[in-house]
């Protein structure tokens, strides 16, 4: 049963067309202790989009792709990924889930203990179980190659820079070829020169791998270059969800100090 | 003049003392309630870690790389720690058997000591030192940096790849260090046996383990299962359950070596009445 499932799940991710939505959230509400962080929040992403999601620090914006993906489990609502509902799935189902979404950590989240060689190979051997080594070092040369650092095969994470280790992060991110990539502050920390390169990057990845992207940001420079559509999180809730000149022209005062 | 303070009305006691009780009460409640959420937290945590033990998809990989680092990369503190608990107990003691004239004793009582207490008790107390803390630190600051989290994306479940490996790898690796102690030691205590007198090597070797039988052995071996399976799990516990900012890395570091000492110490007194009980 479980089997046909996940056929099911890698026929679906094939067939569904430039307009369905390949993430769908209705009415989810989380809150930790007595703070409501989201309320009843529903938005919906579409096949090979890249949806910037904007907000105040605290707005709710990481914790809301962290329920994406089930790392965190929220009090109500429905989150309908790959037309699987992450919260009412179990561990091997929400594993095969997670086949098929890319996650780019805020602080990058490579292993410290490993080499970046190891750093890519840690999520191949575990969702590519089909790969050799061969195959596997093709990838892992390949990945490398798109965020333009094949000399960093065998360094240690500590020996990179902010800028590296966000790229090597992009790197073992894809190279998993997730359908859907989720970013949490792509640009945090980054100089502007970087930030530039690594929202480049973002476009570059979802013309090259047809993905479709949740980018969680405060960097106005780095959701002008990425958004196809835009949403502003406030309190928990959408504030407004548009495209990237509606927000620019906008006279609302919350809207409008962000694109000052 | 002399100012005479108004008298309190009883009524004004009543509610003064009602709301230093209330408040000592609210206190107290919390303490007891944080000690509660805190023993639940930790018979989930083994619950779960127990769960995982035993589930398919074993890490073995990671688990004789643990292997590999709590076992040979501790040999050389080790072989340090002792070859001078031998020859320290060695010098201590002769002393004492020497104004009894029962010097010939030396090796027999040098290495029982050893081998029943001195030899597990210390080597674990040392492995607290660094295997818990460094499993703390570890754990910590992958939690502080996202590494957990980013493991539960790759489909790694984190309980299984870094908790029961690591809890696995110390269970089995302190007792082998145990024994590897207990041999330095005694090679430690032939050298302090030499320093004021002459002893030859295999005379002394044949002296200490004339007096050591299977049931010296036992006891101390399987406490020292038990020994490992404390450090491991409160190292990997302080690590997984550490906060959220880098401080907590230091404070999970700090507890795990604080903890896993003082019940390494709590299990040997146990063991000690166990044992104690089935010899006689």
């Amino acid at each position: 049963m479980k089997t046909n499932q996940t056929e099911l799940l890698n026929e679906d991710l094939i067939q569904i067309s430039f307009n369905d939505p390949i993430i769908e959230i209705t009415d989810l509400s989380i809150a930790f202790g007595t703070q409501q962080v989201l309320k009843n929040l529903s938005l919906k992403l579409f096949n090979g989009e890249n949806l910037v999601v904007l907000g105040k620090s605290g707005s709710g914006k990481s914790v809301l792709i962290k329920c994406i993906v089930g790392l965190l489990r929220a009090e109500s609502g429905s989150i309908m990924v790959f037309n699987q509902d992450v919260m009412s799935i179990n561990e091997n189902e929400l594993s095969e889930v997670r086949k098929g979404v890319g996650f780019l950590f805020q602080s990058g989240a490579l292993y410290d203990s490993m080499t970046v060689k190891q750093n890519l190979e840690f999520p191949l051997i575990r969702l590519k179980k089909e790969l050799n080594q061969k195959q596997r070092d093709e990838k892992i040369e390949e990945a490398l190659e798109n965020v333009g650092l094949k000399e960093a095969l065998h360094k240690m994470p500590s020996q990179l820079s902010g800028g590296m280790r966000k790229r090597i992060s992009l790197a073992r991110t894809i190279i998993v070829d997730p359908k859907i990539l989720l970013y949490d502050e792509p640009t945090t920390g980054l100089d502007p020169v970087t930030s530039d390169e690594i929202s480049l990057l973002i476009n570059e990845i979802q013309k090259k791998y047809k993905t479709s992207s949740i980018i969680i940001t405060h960097d106005i420079e780095c959701a002008r270059a990425t958004a196809d559509r835009l949403i502003m999180l406030q309190n928990g809730q959408i504030y407004a969800n548009g495209s990237i000149e509606s927000y620019e022209k906008s006279t609302d005062s919350v809207i409008k100090s962000f694109f000052k | 003049m002399k100012i005479i303070p108004p008298v309190k009305k009883v009524k004004d006691i009543v509610i003064h003392q009602t709301i230093k009780l209330s408040e000592k009460t609210i206190a107290k409640t919390e303490i007891a309630n944080n000690f509660l959420t805190e023993f639940a937290d930790v018979i989930l945590f083994i619950s779960r870690m127990l769960k995982e033990t035993f589930s398919r998809n074993f890490e073995v990989r990671e688990f004789f790389h643990q292997c590999f680092l709590i076992g040979y990369k501790s040999l050389p503190l080790i072989s340090v720690t002792g070859t001078i608990m031998g020859f320290v107990l060695t010098i201590q003691s002769r002393p004492v058997l020497v104004s009894f004239g029962a010097v010939t004793m030396l090796p027999g009582m040098v290495a029982v000591s050893l081998i029943r207490e001195m030899g597990p008790v210390i080597t674990a107390l040392i492995c607290s030192g660094k295997i818990a803390s460094g499993m703390g630190a570890e754990l910590g600051s992958m939690k502080v940096t996202e590494q957990i989290e980013a493991m539960e994306v790759s489909s790694t479940h984190p309980m299984r790849f870094l908790v029961v490996t690591r809890v696995l790898a110390a269970t089995l690796m302190i007792p082998l260090l145990v024994l590897y102690a207990d041999g330095l030691g005694i090679i430690g205590s032939w050298i302090g046996a030499n320093l004021k007198g002459d002893v030859s090597f295999v005379l002394f070797f044949s002296q200490a383990f004339s007096h050591i039988d299977f049931i010296d052995f036992l006891p101390a071996v399987v406490k020292s299962f038990f020994f490992g399976a404390v450090i491991g799990l409160v190292g990997t516990y302080k690590g997984y359950n550490a906060g959220r900012g880098t401080e907590s890395v230091g404070i999970a570091a700090n507890s795990a070596v604080v903890m896993a000492s003082l019940l390494v110490l709590i299990v040997d007194m146990i063991a000690v009445q166990i044992t104690d009980m089935m010899i006689l």
